[in-house]
């Protein structure tokens, strides 16, 4: 392969090829400018993420820096929250058991409910109503946080207080989850109202993702005599597994940071205990907001330590959903 | 599911293979919205006769199709007239069930839609899960229905492969496998070679004509030899401008190709036009 410049000499940039190529070539490309210039814009918003991360990072260690040399390694185990004390003694145990306690109840109450809703609004809903459904989800997620806290503080939570009183006295003795002396601020609770903040986005999300699921492999399922239900299960959740995974990581994500909800509802507590149902606890966040008008110098340095914690755990559980994600069968559909 | 179809599953597992259900379209209209795409089709799909639907794009053979295994009704705004009886009974009456009617019709698309995500072995026995029923032996069924579709000795080896990875063609074959795996009484087939290179389009017409005796066959094709090869039946569907398609002619495929009776089916079959 040599082409002949127009006086006969060997003008070619075609590369001299071994006698055998057995090595990969490298492969080079020249750009027109306009690829240059998107290339270099999108380049620079991406890296403008990067860069707002790694500072918010670095600012949070910086300032929990003189918290964590007081504590040292007992900063997660301890349960008590007296920076300020004398001897200082504080750690996050009781904020996280919170957190996650409150964002495992939320998860297990938001996502169940978000998918069947989603697969109602797109398989089962009457054309007609299909719509308006749609509108009325995607609206409920621009509700503010604040109205869902306000409602489940006056309105769910008194409503369930018999309900809840009842499962205490039903099965308190052999089932430590419902054994509690006071109900109503309790972290199952604060998970409860949680979950009514997150279902709108979740389903939203959730929905759109399932409603690109082929229609013809949809077909496919129906003409081998499947059941709606059938299709759903062979061909719409298979391939919705990831977007179902986001969506719940973007719930999720919304349930670990929450403040409003577990400050207006917990009972304050930094305490570690299995009866979700009774009253008292403290989230990362709610705890955050609550110390820090009376945190004094170490205080604050401790609460940012705190806020440290909750930014890696938020960032670990997004990372193991996209590993989830890209593994699942459907994430590697051609 | 009920018990007595499990039952007569596991039956039609022992016995030999079905032969076929005679389909019958009875003045079949069908609409889209306001629009009239079909009027007045009469057709009888006869066990043991491969049946070649054949005109124009645009013509309405897809929408015919899809009345036959009552898919047309899942696009919202169709609506269609007159009655699909499958042995005598009507597919749109309260006798049968709807997944029982797809279930004793099965359909193969014009583009090949495997499961991606589910093996090849899956692909096959999708349809059991689907439909609710239970085989005594899964593998075994599995392999009759890749063997009865010409796919087993290309995939013996790689049963438990993702189906993604297979060649159009043998998507294609994969699809007719499962269809066969639910013992269908009719197989309908809408241009199931468009997609496919000549080689995999020799073998589907193979595995057309072996089935022949096991499924009454209806085949929508643009492909003028291909209806000559396997049919042995052939209606002509015609729509002119703004006006529904209709049957023009029909008959055995021979009378069809050598000596149409209407002057369009000559021009049609000669490909003078379409
Ligand atoms: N989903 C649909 N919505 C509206 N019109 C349709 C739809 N599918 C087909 N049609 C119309 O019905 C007519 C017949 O289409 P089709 O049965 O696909 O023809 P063929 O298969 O013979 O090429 C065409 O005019 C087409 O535009
Ligand atoms: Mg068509």
């Amino acid at each position: 392969m040599r082409t002949t410049g127009p006086e006969g000499s060997v003008t070619s940039d075609v590369p001299e090829a071994g006698p055998r190529a057995e090595e990969p070539r490298k492969l080079e490309a020249r750009l027109t400018d306009a690829d240059r210039f998107y290339r270099a814009f999108v380049a620079a918003g991406a890296g403008t993420t990067l860069v707002l991360i790694t500072l918010i990072g670095l600012f949070l260690l910086t300032g929990a820096w003189p918290a964590l040399k007081t504590s040292g390694f007992s900063f997660l185990t301890t349960l008590t929250w007296a920076p300020d004390g004398e001897p200082p003694k504080f750690g996050v145990a009781a904020m996280m058991f919170g957190t996650f306690v409150s964002a495992a109840v939320a998860m297990l109450i938001t996502v169940p409910i978000a998918v069947c809703t989603a697969l109602f609004i797109n398989e089962y809903a009457p054309r007609a109503v299909r719509r308006s459904l749609t509108s009325l989800v995607d609206l409920m997620a621009a509700i503010p946080s604040l109205i869902f806290a306000i409602w489940g503080l006056f309105f769910l939570v008194p409503l369930l207080a018999p309900i809840e009183d009842w499962a205490v006295a039903q099965f308190h003795g052999w089932l430590p989850l419902a054994e509690a002396s006071a109900t109503g601020g309790s972290l199952f609770n604060a998970g409860l109202i949680i979950a009514c903040m997150a279902i709108p986005i979740t389903t939203s999300i959730i929905r759109e993702v399932l409603a690109q699921a082929p229609r013809h492999e949809c077909e496919g399922a129906l003409a081998l005599g499947g059941t709606r239900w059938g299709m759903i299960s062979s061909v719409i959740l298979p391939f919705g597994r990831s977007g179902i995974v986001g969506g719940s990581m973007l719930g999720l994500g919304r349930a670990l940071g929450e403040t409003l909800a577990a400050t207006l509802i917990l009972s304050i507590a930094f305490e570690i205990k299995p009866r979700i149902l009774e009253n008292g606890g403290i989230t990362v966040a709610s705890g955050i907001a609550i110390e820090f008008r009376d945190a004094q110098e170490l205080g604050l340095s401790a609460l940012m330590a705190a806020g440290l914690a909750l930014f890696l755990v938020t960032f670990a559980i997004n990372l193991l959903a996209a590993l989830v994600v890209n593994r699942s069968p459907a994430g590697a559909r051609a | 599911m009920t018990v007595p179809e499990v039952d007569q599953s596991v039956a039609a597992e022992a016995a030999p293979a079905p032969v076929g259900g005679v389909l019958e379209g009875v003045q079949v209209s069908c609409w889209f919205g306001a629009r009239k795409v079909l009027e007045g089709v009469d057709i009888k799909m006869d066990a043991g006769v491969v049946t070649a639907l054949i005109g124009p794009s645009g013509c309405g053979k897809s929408t015919f199709l899809r009345t036959l295994n009552r898919m047309h009704e899942l696009v919202p705004i169709a609506t269609l007239a007159g009655s699909v009886l499958l042995d005598g009974h009507d597919i749109y009456g309260a006798g049968l069930r709807l997944t029982e009617v797809r279930r004793r019709i099965g359909m193969v698309f014009q583009k090949p839609n495997p499961f991606p995500a589910m093996t090849i072995a899956d692909n096959v026995a999708a349809g059991l899960r689907l439909t609710g029923r239970k085989v005594r032996d899964r593998d075994d069924l599995v392999e009759t229905s890749l063997r009865r579709a010409g796919l087993w000795n290309e995939v013996r080896n790689r049963l438990g492969a993702p189906a993604g990875g297979l060649s159009g063609g043998q998507q294609q074959r994969l699809c007719i496998a499962r269809s066969l795996a639910v013992s269908p009484d009719v197989l309908l087939m809408d241009e199931p070679c468009s997609a496919l290179d000549p080689t995999s389009t020799r073998r589907i017409e193979e595995t057309i004509l072996e089935l022949k005796d096991q499924v009454t066959i209806v085949i929508v094709t643009h492909n003028m030899q291909q209806a000559q090869r396997v049919s042995q039946h052939c209606a002509f569907f015609l729509a002119a401008e703004d006006e529904p398609g209709r049957v023009i002619e029909q008959g055995p495929t021979e009378q069809i190709f050598s000596d149409p009776h209407d002057p369009r089916t000559a021009d049609y079959v000669n490909g003078r036009f379409g």
